[in-house]
């Protein structure tokens, strides 16, 4: 049976709602009063939310709010001010001197974590998050400069690329000796054995005398007659440790066959100035700097 | 009749009858005893009535000096030299360093808070073992902005019975005065409590002068309007309730009081049984207690001490002064409510003579673990380095093999200089057999080499170490880098190693 008469529990001494199913009643025991309180100030709050901000939906768009605030506009701003933030420092890193840079530890500091970041975007892909290269890409961390490990060369070879699509690009090409018939097979082997020899490894002495002569007609125009490699010509140096495509007989015979060359694209034109010259800080400062 | 109505019949019977000679009985009721206590319930004010004795002197003497501490510190200067504030204490946010007199903490250094947090729970935990909640009484923030705010409600409405009379009176001239006047000096209680607070974050004569032109920073307003409405709420309109409600000490209290504790006792044994008392009458045969209810009107809390030991009961000691007053005038030694344990009582009932254990195991081991923490943090401001070295071993690439073969390893060593002077440090390495040291950024070569690193500033290197080939004996070498001031001989190293990556023969 359902009551409709409200009452007071005589237990409790509190109003009851009415309710009764099975002669057990519903006491109706207030909220506490703060609750409430913290309800009507939350109604409160939203009307002056709708008020201020964005929120009710309308046929051609929304109601904008008196305050017209906007988080697309709001992260626009935030990066404006960040690139402002930054001009300052960016123009300093133009102006200074690569000496003048790594004295100034604060400049130093920018202009490296600045790099890092870019370099972690644009660059890692290819060369790895630490710069240590692989098969085929350069380590940016060791001694080893293909067209040079100075300040400026590095800006440059960051601005044009290797054979890029830049009009201004650094270019250089090994011939495909096996590939394209220039050498016989038997030449290439007495090659290798001499590039073995360069380097200052144990190899077939006999081969070597063979290839003498082959070496310096058909190598040491880039490689140099001591192998030592020519920087203006991206030629590299044979006599030392480091091999981009491999230092193992195999490796430096594919590469006499193939003459494999990769790409760099320029960055002059996707990257601002600024942003290059942190780069290029942040390259020199891993070591190999000269 | 209904419960309420017939006990304000009983109040107003009572109101004419005395306790004793000389002593009104007060109507005073126990709002938050335990008997009148609902859970539905709005607050019941509570007029506590002005007493006089040594405990209120002292608390007052303890207001007095807290607030003075606490409005005063950040205005104390303290010449640290050029670049640094010149703030006896500050928490500089901006900065990232707490400055405390001759003591400066950077972030990394926040195991002194957690020394000192150990400290004041420690110190917390040994007092209310032997004095019960003294904290809460006379020391706790919600007691003494509570102590004054009903300090300027009396001043300006009148002791206990004229600010029932004036609560219960219609609205007049008189009473609109008089609450304005009551709520604007809270407000401005308030306001300087919350001004104060924000000083302790920035230069208080920048701050307080840009507070007043406006210029200061939005956050400061903020936080000033935050904590003015939170002191004029909590001081002037929660009141108790944040102690019996709000607050998580009385909880904890149970666990740190034993039958030893000191705390404001009701001695029932002298006390009961109570009663009205005429001149003339014997003593004998009866307690001590002539019933008067003045503990009961002066209790900030709303409780009556009598039911022994509450919940409530912040042991502010006011109820002492105010039976000690009563007791003086029916020529009683006073003492009736008096600092005591629960154990006493019990002795006396039992014929015993009463004792009092301060030295007990648990106070010896709160003293030794405070004397210990005490001492670990003595010696660690003592003795902190000015100097600090951090080493990080570039693990991308782990080595790199250079053309002739030789290995170099890469570390970002980072130099912090806690001196508020720049000083040129010397940073040297132990490292593998001929080994090359570059620091990008310090064009010397040869060790020790020379960094300058600026007044209480974190420098960072890059450190390139070179080991030619032949003496790569091992795949892991040992390396340790030292810094040291040359002009005082204060030296730090870090261990590290050199990866040779397998290139060992």
């Amino acid at each position: 049976m359902v009551g409709k008469k409200k009452g007071v529990d005589e237990f409790s001494g509190t109003e009851t709602t009415g309710h009764e199913w099975d002669g057990i009643r519903e006491l109706d025991t207030p909220l506490p009063r703060w609750w409430l309180w913290v309800f009507y100030a939350t109604i409160v709050w939203a009307f002056g939310y709708w008020i201020l901000y964005p929120s009710w939906p309308t046929l051609s768009g929304y109601m904008p709010g008196i305050l017209h605030q906007s988080q697309r506009a709001d992260v626009e701003q935030a990066v404006l001010e960040l690139r402002s933030k930054r001009e300052e420092m960016g123009k300093m890193l133009g102006t200074a001197t690569l000496e003048q840079i790594e004295a100034d530890p604060n400049l130093f500091q920018f202009a490296r974590e600045a790099g890092k970041s870019v370099f972690g975007d644009n660059c890692a892909t290819c060369h790895g998050s630490g710069a240590q290269g692989f098969k085929g890409y350069p380590n940016l961390n060791d001694d080893v400069w293909l067209w040079g490990g100075k300040l400026e060369d590095i800006k440059h070879t960051i601005q044009v690329g290797v054979r890029s699509t830049s009009p201004d690009t650094r270019q250089s090409q090994m011939p495909a000796f096996g590939r394209d018939a220039m050498l016989e097979s038997k030449q290439i082997d007495d090659l290798v054995e001499y590039v073995v020899s360069l380097a200052g490894r144990p190899a077939n002495t006999e081969a070597v005398g063979r290839a003498r002569q082959t070496f310096k007609e058909q190598c040491a125009v880039c490689h140099g007659e001591d192998g030592k490699g020519k920087r203006e010509l991206g030629a590299p140096n044979l006599t030392d440790t480091e091999w981009l495509y491999g230092g193992e007989r195999s490796d430096i015979r594919a590469q006499i066959v193939t003459g494999r060359g990769g790409v760099m694209p320029t960055w002059g034109s996707r990257l601002d100035p600024m942003t290059i010259d942190a780069l290029a800080v942040y390259v020199h400062s891993l070591g190999g700097g000269e | 009749m209904s419960a309420p109505l017939l006990s304000t019949v009983r109040a107003v019977a009572a109101e004419t009858a005395l306790a004793a000679d000389g002593v009104a009985r007060s109507n005073a009721q126990a709002t938050n005893s335990a008997q009148s206590r609902e859970l539905y319930r709005a607050r019941q004010p509570i007029y506590p009535k002005l007493v006089h004795g040594e405990f209120r002197l002292l608390k007052w003497v303890g207001l007095a000096g807290m607030l003075a501490i606490y409005y005063g510190v950040p205005w104390i200067r303290w010449e640290r030299g050029p670049g640094a504030p010149d703030q006896a204490v500050l928490v500089d946010l901006f900065r990232e360093r707490f400055y405390f007199f001759w003591i400066e903490i950077w972030p990394q250094e926040v195991y002194y808070l957690t020394g000192l947090l150990i400290l004041a729970a420690l110190g917390l935990f040994l007092v209310t073992a032997l004095f019960g909640r003294v904290w809460c009484g006379y020391a706790c923030p919600q007691t003494v902005w509570t102590d004054l705010y009903i300090m300027v409600e009396r001043l300006i409405e009148g002791d206990r019975n004229a600010r029932m009379r004036l609560d219960k009176s219609p609205w007049t001239v008189e009473k609109f005065v008089k609450k304005t006047a009551k709520h604007t000096v809270w407000l401005m209680i308030a306001a300087a409590t919350g001004g104060a607070w924000i000083l302790y974050f920035h230069d208080a004569p920048t701050l307080a002068a840009n507070l007043f032109q406006g210029t200061a920073d939005i956050t400061a307003y903020l936080f000033l309007g935050g904590l003015t409405f939170t002191t004029y709420w909590l001081a002037g309109h929660m009141r108790e309730q944040v102690c019996t409600y709000m607050c998580p000490w009385p909880r904890i209290q149970a666990a740190l009081i034993d039958q030893d504790t000191l705390m404001v006792t009701y001695r029932h044994d002298r006390g009961e049984p109570r009663g009205p008392h005429k001149k003339g009458q014997p003593w004998e045969g009866r307690g001590h207690c002539i019933d008067c209810n003045q503990c009961v009107a002066a209790c900030p809390m709303g409780i009556d001490i009598r039911d022994g030991d509450q919940l409530e009961c912040i042991n502010c000691a006011l109820c002492i002064d105010a039976c000690d007053d009563v007791m003086k005038r029916v020529n009683l030694p006073r003492g009736l409510i008096a600092y005591d344990t629960s154990q006493n009582i019990e002795r006396r009932l039992r014929g015993e003579k009463p004792k009092i254990r301060l030295i007990r195991p648990r106070l010896i081991l709160y003293a030794v673990s405070i004397a210990a923490v005490g001492a670990v943090m003595l010696f660690g401001l003592s003795t902190r380095a000015t100097i600090e070295l951090n080493v990080l071993r570039e693990r991308n690439p782990t080595f790199v093999r250079l053309s002739d073969g030789s290995i170099r390893n890469a570390y970002t060593v980072k130099i912090i200089n806690r001196n508020n002077a720049p000083r040129t440090l010397a940073l040297a390495v132990d490292g593998p057999v001929g080994f090359e040291i570059k620091a990008i950024g310090v064009e010397q070569l040869a060790m020790p080499l020379p960094v300058e690193v600026p007044g209480d500033k974190l420098r960072s290197l890059r450190v390139l170490i070179t080991v030619p080939a032949k003496a790569l004996k091992e795949v892991s070498l040992p390396i340790v880098f030292r810094v040291n001031d040359p002009k005082t001989a204060d030296t730090t190293e870090t261990r590290s190693v050199f990866l040779s990556g397998g290139s060992a023969p």
